[in-house]
């Protein structure tokens, strides 16, 4: 007879303040490291990059979805299913520009920065900048170059987090050698 | 119903990976030629399907068949092709295995794996294993083979 499982824990999961105290802990290494807040905010957004470039293969597994026909199905997978799927969030995507081409995302909860202050010696610091990286990195493995960066910081005083996506162009396939 | 080969591309190009279980016939050029060339008619049929479509496309390119063998193909967004040749005997396509080749094992042991640098060609032995158990445990894999 196999011992029964402790109630609600799923091997696979991390506990929410584990999550948020690691990330917690890198960006204090990295100002640490780098001391600019400039340099880490440069930092925090390759690391997102890097980061983006394989979750889309994850997302993409695991969602079954298939390419995007416009920018606005795009920005509802994010929100809806990718958020959703990789921090149990759903943001809400809003003040789309006339041309259609930059959305926001709202974030009311963002469990990045959950127990977080930053003091007044740091007040250059983007602390959730990995999130644009990432978002940056994933849409550029789905042939979308983007910029990403934020708008509203609870860390600086706002309501919610907002992160602001204006899509630059979209990315072609290189033809292999000898194709015209 | 018998698998013979297996090949993965990524998105510029580059042979990722090849693995054969029951290849009777050599195609008579170097490897990486073969890779090439095989790379090169994916790209060019999915090109020429688009072209000539008489309707709006939904998945565009699925597989080939010919008398004695079919092609399966299958991208991801990402850019991905995995391409498996069966049998003709197989029915439909193979497009869902396909799809959980992608998901339970490039993912899972590539993707994942941050010392795998995703651009090279696979030389993980997890990858090759678990690719191997799982195309030996398909329905359409032959016991008979060589």
């Amino acid at each position: 007879m196999s011992r029964p499982n402790v109630k609600g824990l799923d091997p696979k999961k991390v506990s929410g303040e584990l999550f948020t105290l690691t990330y917690g802990a890198i960006v204090a290494q990295l100002l640490k490291d780098y001391e600019s807040d400039e340099e880490v905010n440069k930092q925090l957004d390759r690391m997102g990059y890097n980061i983006g470039v394989r979750l889309i293969e994850d997302f993409l597994a695991r969602s079954g979805i298939s390419r995007c026909n416009d920018f606005r199905e795009t920005s509802d997978a994010i929100a809806k299913i990718g958020f959703k799927m990789f921090l149990g969030i759903t943001p809400s995507v809003s003040n789309w520009s006339p041309a259609g081409d930059e959305f926001s995302l709202q974030i009311e909860s963002n469990p990045l920065v959950d127990f977080v202050e930053l003091p007044d010696s740091h007040s250059n610091l983007s602390y959730c900048n990995i999130l644009c990286g990432v978002i940056r990195g994933a849409l550029e493995m789905v042939h979308m170059e983007v910029t990403s960066w934020i708008v509203q910081d609870v860390l600086k005083g706002d309501s919610i987090t907002e992160l602001r996506v204006r899509f630059i162009r979209r990315l072609e396939d290189a033809l292999p050698v000898g194709e015209d | 119903m018998v698998v013979y080969n297996f090949y993965l591309f990524d998105r510029v190009g580059t042979c990722l990976y090849y693995a054969e279980w029951c290849r009777r016939k050599k195609a008579g050029m170097a490897n990486v030629e073969e890779y090439k060339l095989m790379y090169g008619m994916l790209f060019s049929i999915k090109s020429f399907i688009t072209r000539i479509s008489p309707v709006d496309l939904k998945d565009g390119f699925l597989c080939y068949s010919t008398s004695k063998y079919k092609l399966h193909f299958y991208e991801t967004a990402s850019g991905l092709k995995f391409v498996l040749n069966t049998d003709s005997g197989v029915p439909g396509n193979l497009r869902d295995t396909l799809h959980q080749i992608y998901s339970q094992i490039y993912v899972e042991h590539i993707v994942k794996n941050p010392m795998c640098s995703l651009g090279d060609p696979i030389s993980s032995e997890l990858f090759k294993s678990k690719l191997d158990e799982f195309v030996r445990a398909l329905p359409v894999f032959s016991a008979k083979t060589s």
